[in-house]
């Protein structure tokens, strides 16, 4: 039997690791909600801002929270290089080519990170202190990777909500074509879009970056995760993804306490195929 | 104000509109009616830019517009309220007229425009934090409109405002429209209620499988066979 206080510190741990797995979602989501296009090697853009901060910190010797802002760089140059030059071209093309593009794009990663860094899992080392709070210990970098995900949904919450350019993004993921005749371009939209998409990961990966080591096939543990975190919250829905990271988060981490840390997973694709079946819409779908 | 001039439009290999040449004055109010499938749509696409001519030029306030893409014709003044309204549907109301105002220089005069605006359309000041998506037939169009002024234009493109509601909203809606023009708007309709319209207008063209076949001042073909031709095209 397990002690209620390691049943409650799995439970903070989970909230913690919702909060980043959210901040994922809602990257992924922004763009396939507006752009209709699911960027497959997203995770994969995310451990390339991982290898920034640890390129930033052990060669050129920059603070951590430095390399961590210039990695939010790095992922806006990617996310538009990602639209302009794999996206922009086959904008009209079928799903399926597009998602091929992309999925190529995550092959390309893995191997040229292997070809120029080697499978080295390589970290930046920070040493940060556990807090201890009422008998539960709780890792200090998660608490930060936590505070600042929620604090960069907020910033993309009101950036969509309150200005023109965020107003017009979810827009044009409605009519395209109204849009344009507001005075609006669309293809501008999209590169903003692909920009903020980019930066989202480049945050993911500053926050990932002092919990975990990366390596070139560092995307396939998260990848899989953020895609059933969409599907389940609902492709496109910037509110199922939320609450649905948190859900996923909290049965890895609970599971993993009470089972083991694999079976964890296995329990969260296992929930994640039968309700695919019972609400294939996403657990926040409304009925049609 | 505008003037079309000898121009043919389609889509791919069909051409809807041929030759078709159009004068709109500043101040005055012009309907373009016709059967359905004359190319009425078409003709007020091809003037907001959303599809360009293969032919002839598209002059406003001596600028020529033909084959600039709609995010720059709106800025030279034009709006275009399209057919079906094509609202956002999942944005609010009050975020629709965001939308509306999203030019630089419609921006700094947001609030002023908003104000007129509700006054206008006392219904949409009534809700603006209801989805688009949501509201009835009638105040879609009344979104749709509020929307197109939101952007101060000097020019409004008006396609089928009618279609679609009941016989009471679309009385009522000729009469907001009416309101829209005393404010000063230059307005340049299409419609296929051709009765109404005519009492909206001071001139009228009549469209016919892609060719202007009649152009006259609303009064006088109010009283010709005009309507009967514009209704069931012969």
């Amino acid at each position: 039997m397990i002690a209620p206080i390691f049943l409650l510190e799995a439970v903070v741990n989970g909230v913690l690791l919702g909060g980043v797995l959210a901040l994922l979602a809602l990257g992924l989501n922004l763009i396939f909600g507006v752009i209709d296009i699911v960027w497959v090697a997203y995770v994969d853009l995310v451990a390339l801002c991982m290898y920034a901060v640890y390129f930033l910190v052990t060669l050129y010797h920059w603070p951590v929270w430095l390399a961590g802002l210039g990695a939010v760089g790095v992922g806006v140059v990617l996310g538009l290089l990602v639209h302009l030059l794999i996206i922009s071209p086959i904008l009209t093309s079928p799903p399926i080519n597009q998602f091929l593009a992309t999925g190529g794009l995550l092959f390309f990663i893995q191997s040229f990170a292997t070809l120029l860094w080697s499978t080295d899992h390589r970290s930046v080392r920070v040493t940060l202190p556990t807090l201890e709070v009422a008998g539960i210990f709780i890792s200090f970098a998660r608490l930060i990777a936590f505070v600042l995900s929620i604090l960069a949904m907020i910033a993309l919450y009101l950036f969509l909500t309150r200005t023109y350019t965020g107003t017009a993004i979810r827009a044009v993921s409605q009519d395209r074509e109204a849009i344009a005749l507001m005075g609006a371009r669309p293809r501008r939209l999209y590169l903003v879009t692909s920009a903020v998409g980019g930066a989202m990961a480049g945050i993911a990966g500053a926050l990932f970056s002092i919990q975990y080591a990366v390596h070139p096939y560092f995307g396939n543990a998260f990848g899989p995760l953020t895609f059933m975190i969409c599907v389940l919250g609902g492709l496109g829905n910037m509110v199922g993804a939320f609450f649905a990271a948190f859900i996923i988060a909290q049965v890895i981490s609970v599971g993993g306490v009470l089972v083991s840390t694999e079976m964890g997973y296995v329990i969260a694709f296992v929930i994640f195929i039968v309700l695919m079946f019972v609400r294939p819409g996403g657990i926040f779908a409304r009925r049609a | 104000m505008l003037a079309l001039a000898a121009v043919t439009a389609g889509y791919g290999a069909f051409t809807a509109l041929w030759d078709v040449s159009l004068r709109v004055e500043a101040g005055e109010a012009v309907a373009v009616v016709g059967p359905n499938g004359a190319g009425k749509t078409t003709l007020l696409r091809a003037i907001s830019g959303l599809i360009a001519p293969r032919a002839g030029s598209v002059v406003f306030e001596g600028a020529e517009l033909a084959g600039h893409p709609p995010y720059d014709i709106v800025a030279h003044g034009i709006a275009h309220v399209p057919e079906g309204r094509r609202l956002f549907p999942q944005l609010t109301v009050a975020e629709n007229l965001k939308m509306g105002a999203y030019l630089p220089s419609a921006r700094a005069r947001f609030r002023e425009s908003l104000e007129r605006v509700y006054a206008l359309f006392p219904a949409l000041a009534e809700r603006p934090r209801q989805r688009a998506g949501s509201l009835s037939g009638g105040e879609q169009q009344m979104l749709a409109v509020g929307r197109a002024l939101m952007s101060r234009p000097k020019l409004i493109l008006l396609d089928e405002p009618s279609m679609g509601l009941a016989p009471v909203m679309v009385l009522r809606l000729f009469d907001l429209i009416r309101r829209v023009r005393e404010e000063g708007y230059t307005i340049l309709a299409v419609e296929q209620n051709v009765r109404q319209v005519l009492k909206l207008v001071d001139r009228a063209y009549l469209l016919e499988v892609g060719r202007i076949k009649m152009e006259g001042r609303a009064a006088d073909l109010a009283e010709q066979d005009f309507i009967r031709k514009a209704s069931v095209g012969f």
